[in-house]
């Protein structure tokens, strides 16, 4: 059985939106952004775990409450059976060596004026990583690492490429040895030349360093290819998570079926049979009540629109927040 | 490539320079582009795409220097005074930069932001100007419109963000849309539903677009032709059917391998070896011999030049690869 690192539980987060002065005045209440309703998950050791849905479902909130940048309204995660969020961990720093964020923007995510060595340097030296006579080795071994030339080290970040800014951002975050990766839209902004190249390395140093991975992308294609296991987000709740092959080669959720099927083909006559989602796009202002995508769904029942639909497993498949998955699912 | 081509770009060259050297960003560009023709523009980071749009546009011989020729329904773009470009700008061409961040002014309101570009450039009045802005965020996707018009653009997640600039690009009906990775930092349904809104405006009311893009599916979904660029030069180009599925020019051939597609889940990718040329230091004959497979000793002193080489389709390679009856056909 392998081991589970982090436990996510019951998550929950919300914005408060500034209110108007027609608001106030009207004395409506104030109205709040409900970015994570309930999301559970665990990380296990050595996996990938690809997290994929709608811009806005919440996928980036979740990495930066993972990573304590936000606190959650409700709900906990644990990390070796601590709480990350409880008085102890709070005092313990280790929490924030052993979990590193990649961000989603290279361009903004480094210090502009400090060169790659400096970057690194720093990251060393904060977390006590190696006494000051290892310091520059140590440099020269990360940029080894992550294949970038020595004299990298030398240079300041608009002096490199989009992938080689990826590569630094990989390297800062490799340089304090953590055990866990949060990657939000790593390679995104990449060609997918460069992309193939970061992504491989990234399955490289995974291997090599046991990491655990959670992997936020929205390109279909690459998260199947580096995932273990994947994650579908609706409006801040899981719909389906499980193995990635059988997810994306037989999605159950009736969201996840229509998400995969939007994926454009390399094939310009494959048109394809993307299936339209219909009704209301949904709001994190204004989550439905039960199931969240019941209004967008064509299998929609009463049931549907009163309770909300719990994650269960699905015979053959992951597990699927949906009341209806098996009829859907029986011609599959 | 078309009969009646509203956009013709000839020989575009873009240089910037700095302190001494000159750097040539974009090298003897050429394309043009029918009524509602969508082509696509591909390469690698700092290949030129967006300084290609932003000469286009007149912004780039600003901050470089541009030479060549860019005529728009007849019109020589190149020489037209500032004043005269800003007439044409928004309201028959518009564009959609790559950093939403910085081209949404975080003071404003989205709504008033959507409104002021539909009062500079349309007869509209504030109630119907009102009810198109609310129209146009609903066309790209933005939920509950009407209440968010008062919001500013840090309330928007990034993907939502793109969303406004690509409604205020389109909400003035231009006649030319230059996309720059209009949907990279969206989902695929988001994207399928702005790439669906994109080609009903390209087909109904006959806009070119020129759509800069590195997703190659992307490319296959929308567009009706591609170019390929690789350090500022136009290495293939053609109709998308036949440069996706046979590539005569081995960078093209390299990104369309790049791909993730039927490759084992958790393998190594196949990746183009080496990295781009600096524009400091290219290399004398073609910019990509020093990563190309199939170079030989011609190709290190002499530059390829773009030539046709089927009906329609072009490519700059001394060795290109081999036709195929698909691509005959
Ligand atoms: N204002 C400028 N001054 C000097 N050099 C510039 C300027 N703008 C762009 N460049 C350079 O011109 C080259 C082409 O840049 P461009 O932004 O067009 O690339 P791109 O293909 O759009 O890449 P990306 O996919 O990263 O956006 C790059 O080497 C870039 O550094
Ligand atoms: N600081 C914030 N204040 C208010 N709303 C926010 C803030 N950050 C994110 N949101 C909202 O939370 C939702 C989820 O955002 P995000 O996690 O960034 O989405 P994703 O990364 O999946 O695109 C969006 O509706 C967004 O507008
Ligand atoms: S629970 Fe109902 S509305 Fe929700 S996905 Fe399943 S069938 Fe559709
Ligand atoms: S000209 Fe030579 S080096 Fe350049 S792409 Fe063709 S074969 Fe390769
Ligand atoms: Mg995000
Ligand atoms: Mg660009």
């Amino acid at each position: 059985m392998t081991q589970t690192v982090m436990k996510i539980e019951d998550l929950h987060l919300s914005f408060p939106v500034s209110r108007t002065l027609l608001d106030v005045v009207q004395r409506k209440p104030g109205k709040s952004v409900n970015a994570l309703n309930g999301v559970s998950l665990e990380l296990k050791q050595g996996e990938t775990l690809g997290v994929v849905g709608e811009s806005g479902c919440g996928k980036s909130t979740l990495a930066r409450c993972i990573v304590r940048l936000y606190p959650p309204t409700s709900g906990q995660i644990h990390f070796d059976d601590q709480d990350i969020f409880g008085a102890q961990a709070r005092k313990d720093r280790t929490y924030n060596r052993r979990v590193q964020m990649m961000f989603q923007d290279p361009y903004s995510s480094l210090n502009p004026r400090m060169t790659t060595g400096d970057i690194l340097a720093e990251a060393l030296r904060v977390h006590e990583m190696r006494p000051e006579a290892e310091i520059a080795p140590r440099i020269a071994e990360l940029l080894d690492l992550v294949r970038l030339p020595q004299d990298a080290a030398e240079k300041l970040p608009h002096e490199f490429s989009g992938g080689q800014r990826q590569r630094i951002a990989i390297a800062r975050a490799l340089a304090v040895e953590p055990e866990v990766l949060i990657a939000d839209e790593l390679v995104s902004a990449l060609d997918v030349s460069v992309q193939a190249q970061v992504v491989n390395l990234l399955l490289e140093l995974q291997e090599r360093l046991h990491l655990t991975i959670l992997f936020v992308a929205h390109d279909l294609r690459l998260v199947r290819h580096v995932s273990n296991r994947v994650a579908v987000i609706y409006l801040g709740r899981i719909v389906e998570i499980g193995d990635s092959e059988t997810l994306f080669s037989a999605p159950s959720h009736p969201y996840s079926q229509a998400l995969l099927s939007a994926a454009p083909s390399l094939d310009p006559d494959d048109k394809g049979a993307a299936i339209q989602l219909e009704g209301e796009l949904p709001s994190p202002l204004n989550v439905p009540p039960g199931c969240p995508f019941h209004v967008r769904c064509r299998h929609v029942t009463d049931q549907c629109r009163k309770v909300i639909p719990e994650l269960r497993a699905l015979e053959g498949r992951g597990e699927v927040a949906c009341h209806h998955a098996e009829e859907i699912n029986q011609h599959a | 490539m078309t009969d009646h081509p509203i956009l013709e770009v000839e020989n575009l060259c873009t240089t910037f320079s700095r302190g001494d050297t000159a750097l040539p960003a974009v090298r003897d560009v050429s394309f043009s582009l029918g009524k509602g023709q969508v082509q696509g523009l591909v390469g690698e980071s700092g290949s030129g795409k967006s300084v290609t749009l932003r000469s286009i546009l007149g912004l780039a011989r600003h901050y470089g220097e541009v030479r060549g020729s860019v005529r728009w329904q007849g019109q020589e773009l190149t020489t037209m005074t500032e004043r005269q470009l800003r007439k044409i700008r928004g309201r028959e061409i518009a564009m959609i930069f790559q950093e939403p961040m910085t081209s949404l002014n975080p003071l404003l309101t989205v709504g008033t932001q959507l409104t002021e570009t539909l009062k500079a450039h349309t007869d509209l009045g504030r109630k119907a100007r009102r009810d198109r802005a609310i129209e146009m965020l609903d066309h790209v996707g933005i939920p509950a419109a009407a209440s968010r018009l008062g919001e500013y653009p840090h309330q928007f997640s990034g993907g939502m963000r793109q969303r406004v600039m690509i409604a205020i690009a389109l909400a003035a009906s231009p006649k030319l849309l230059l996309a720059d990775e209009p949907t990279t930092a969206l989902d695929v349904t988001i994207q399928a539903q702005i790439l669906d809104l994109i080609l009903k405006l390209a087909d109904e009311m006959s806009m070119g677009v020129v759509l800069v893009t590195h997703d190659l599916g992307v490319v296959a979904q929308t567009c009706d032709t591609v170019a390929v660029m690789y350090a500022g030069r136009v290495v293939e180009q053609g109709y998308v059917r036949q440069v996706l599925r046979t590539p005569r020019h081995p960078y093209t051939e390299g990104l369309m391998r790049s791909v993730p597609q039927d490759v084992p889940p958790r393998t190594q990718l196949y990746s183009v070896p080496g990295t781009p040329p600096s524009l400091f230091s290219l290399p004398d004959g073609c910019a990509f011999a020093p990563r190309c497979q199939a170079a030989s000793e011609a190709c290190g002193s002499a530059r390829p030049m773009l030539q046709d080489i089927a009906p329609g389709r072009q490519t700059a390679c001394f060795h290109p690869l081999p036709a195929t009856q698909d691509d005959a056909a």
